[in-house]
């Protein structure tokens, strides 16, 4: 297990590096600089222009850029946003509950609905049911993301009135930050039509970004369950005289979750991409839209940095599903 | 009254006009007998076994003049009561120990299953029992084993494991589909010697599925044989094995290499099982079989009784011409 983690650690290394080279030459390959984004349309003074671009250290050559950004990052600084003079860091940290509040229902919501869609496929195979489920899952997994947000905004929000369009809360209401948890810190306020309002919206961005990882999860389920109500052990558990409900659930569905769990960590990082998407189409104050902004006005440290920690949190993400794995798989936990 | 009586049992896959898996398949059985099943690979033992067992999936479709069980009409009973005999009064231990067994629970957890689900023990009851049902198995360390997971267990000590989940609730039937097939020559042994005590202390009625002649002519009272889906002869160990009526039994008995000690080539039968889509109209195996007649490649044979036991012959062997 020891050696399993550090060889896990060992290849977090090149992947950082990685990171680091394409944000860095990425970012400024997108014609126009940080200067002439926040001078706007007007023409720029030449001498202003250069003068900016000195100050912000960006006349260097760009390898020395590069460099100098890395000597940064292992001493543990990721520096300020251009625009905000914010450290990355403290926005980063003030912002970052948002994404995982919207992060974690969308998970929940994909999970939860993916296993019982799954499961009920598989139970189902070869129904109109299972197709039905299956061809919706297929559906759902080619959605872009960006156009589904918009149906659903415009039909319940705009068409139905169920939802609010766009933000966390109503501006009416003032909800101090405790955990940064909207859901938990308007609990605080001991008024249930905040919490209320708060869930109001919550519920249209978590069910667009959870749309792939459902459809993947339901697929993935379906397949495991079908290999493993197959298996011996399953014919096993029906001669015990079990109740079906019993050797499903009991018996088949704990071994088939074990692909599932992997499948769900994986999930992790298409959900930091649905949530830059989903976060812009909803006006989410997280750090999906934190980064897009940051692009737009081409905040190098920021748009740099803030995918470093993103990219850090997925690769933790998963290291963590691997440890769960051995949790839901004896075979494995006593191998270590 | 019989333990156990199938009449003209067939188990096809996909409709009911498919061909069949098993066809017309008779059996009794009665208490605390010792019945042996043998037959090739593909032959029906097995899925017998699990239509008797409920354990046919659909596609499956089981059909049967009767299927009783101690008095009780199997093909009437709901699901439900059908559950509160199988794994109780019925129960049936597989050919795979080590797939048998689910990975992800402890050994203790498994039998309690059966305890709680059947007999409704639960807590220190059900764990002083399945400690019990584990040295009645003979499983050393019994207490220690409860918390192992089954990867922990060798193939022998795993089909003792299911073999205690199978005798759990002293059941009247224990059917035993090919349990050695998997393991050890000398482990083969001793699950065979373990069964038989268990049989003879707990007087169950025992079908025993094998492609072990010798196995049946040691264990079994009664044997019978299959081909292609088929009960082809059916008979008492001694008399079967001494005077086969069929000539597939016989030319079963011939390929056994001990048989065939001096001789040049071991003696075969010719051909192949017949598959699904090819079927012979006569009898499944004329094509075969080296007495055929005329009449064999144009009418099914059906199993009638002969000497002590039956046989699906037009052509039944005597002591003469065998």
């Amino acid at each position: 297990m020891l050696s399993f983690i550090l060889k896990r650690l060992g290849l977090l290394v090149p992947t950082f590096f990685g990171v680091t080279l394409l944000t860095f030459s990425l970012i400024r390959m997108i014609p126009g600089d940080p200067v002439e984004v926040m001078m706007g349309e007007r023409k720029v003074d030449p001498e202003l222009h250069a003068q900016a671009m000195q100050r912000l250290g960006l006349d260097q050559p760009l390898y020395k850029q590069y460099f100098d950004y890395i000597g940064q990052l292992l001493q543990g600084d990721l520096g300020q946003s251009l625009v905000s003079r914010e450290s990355v860091w403290h926005e980063f940290t003030a912002l970052f509950p948002a994404t995982l509040e919207l992060s974690i229902a969308a998970i929940l919501i994909a999970s939860l609905l993916g296993l019982i869609a799954g499961v009920v496929a598989a139970l189902k195979r070869g129904s109109m049911l299972d197709h039905g489920i299956m061809g919706l899952a297929l559906t759902g997994y080619s959605m872009p993301i960006f156009w589904w947000g918009l149906i659903l905004i415009m039909f319940f929000s705009v068409q139905l009135g169920w939802t609010p369009v766009s933000g966390r809360i109503d501006l009416f209401f003032d909800v101090p930050p405790v955990t940064g948890f909207m859901l938990i810190d308007t609990l605080y306020l001991d008024d249930e039509g905040v919490w209320l309002d708060a869930l109001h919206h919550l519920i249209l961005p978590a069910v667009v970004l959870a749309t792939i990882p459902l459809a993947v999860i339901a697929r993935m389920t379906r397949s495991s369950m079908l290999e493993v109500l197959g298996e011996d052990y399953v014919r096993t558990a029906r001669a015990k005289g079990l109740s079906p409900a019993r050797v499903v659930f009991v018996h088949a569905l704990r071994n088939a979750l074990i692909p599932v769990l992997t499948v769900i960590g994986l999930q992790v990082g298409t959900l930091m991409a649905g949530a830059v998407l989903t976060e812009t189409i909803f006006s989410w104050p997280g750090i999906g839209k934190w980064l897009i902004d940051a692009i737009s006005r081409r905040d190098y440290p920021v748009v740099q940095n803030g995918i470093l920690l993103i990219a850090t949190l997925v690769i933790l993400v998963n290291f963590v599903v691997d440890v769960l794995y051995g949790i839901a798989n004896p075979r494995i936990r006593h191998a270590g | 009254m019989a333990l156990l009586e199938i009449r003209n049992l067939s188990v096809r896959f996909g409709s009911k006009t498919a061909t069949p898996v098993v066809e017309g398949m008779d059996l009794r059985l009665e208490a605390g007998e010792i019945l042996g099943i043998v037959g090739e690979s593909g032959s029906g033992k097995s899925v017998t076994m699990m239509a008797l067992m409920g354990l046919i999936a659909a596609p499956g479709i089981v059909t049967a003049d009767a299927l009783t069980f101690a008095g009780q009409d199997l093909l009437q009973l709901s699901a439900r009561a059908k559950r509160q005999i199988i794994g109780k009064d019925i129960s049936m231990i597989f050919q795979d120990p080590m797939t048998s067994l689910n990975p992800s629970y402890t050994v203790g957890y498994q039998l309690g299953e059966v305890l709680k689900q059947h007999l409704g023990l639960k807590g220190s009851a059900a764990r002083q029992r399945a400690i019990e049902l584990l040295e009645l198995v003979e499983i050393p360390g019994a207490t220690a084993r409860l918390d192992a997971y089954p990867h922990q267990l060798s193939g022998g000590m795993s089909q003792r494991v299911a073999i205690a989940m199978a005798i759990a609730c002293q059941p009247k039937l224990l059917i035993a589909d090919e349990p050695t097939t998997a393991l050890d020559v000398t482990i083969q042994a001793q699950i065979m010697e373990l069964l038989l005590r268990l049989q003879r202390e707990h007087n169950m009625a025992l079908i025993m599925i094998t492609h072990d002649l010798a196995v049946v002519a040691e264990m079994a009272q009664r044997v019978c044989v299959m081909y292609a889906g088929q009960a082809v002869e059916l008979g008492r160990v001694p008399a079967l094995f001494q005077h086969p009526a069929h000539p597939y039994t016989e030319a079963l008995l011939k390929a056994i290499p001990e048989h065939s000690v001096g001789a040049a080539r071991l003696s075969t039968l010719p051909g192949i099982v017949p598959g699904r889509y090819d079927r012979p109209r006569g009898c499944l195996l004329a094509p075969r079989c080296p007495y055929r007649q005329e009449h064999c490649q144009d009418s099914r044979p059906h199993l009638e009784p002969h000497g002590g036991g039956a046989v699906r012959c037009h052509f039944p062997l005597t002591e003469a011409t065998a």
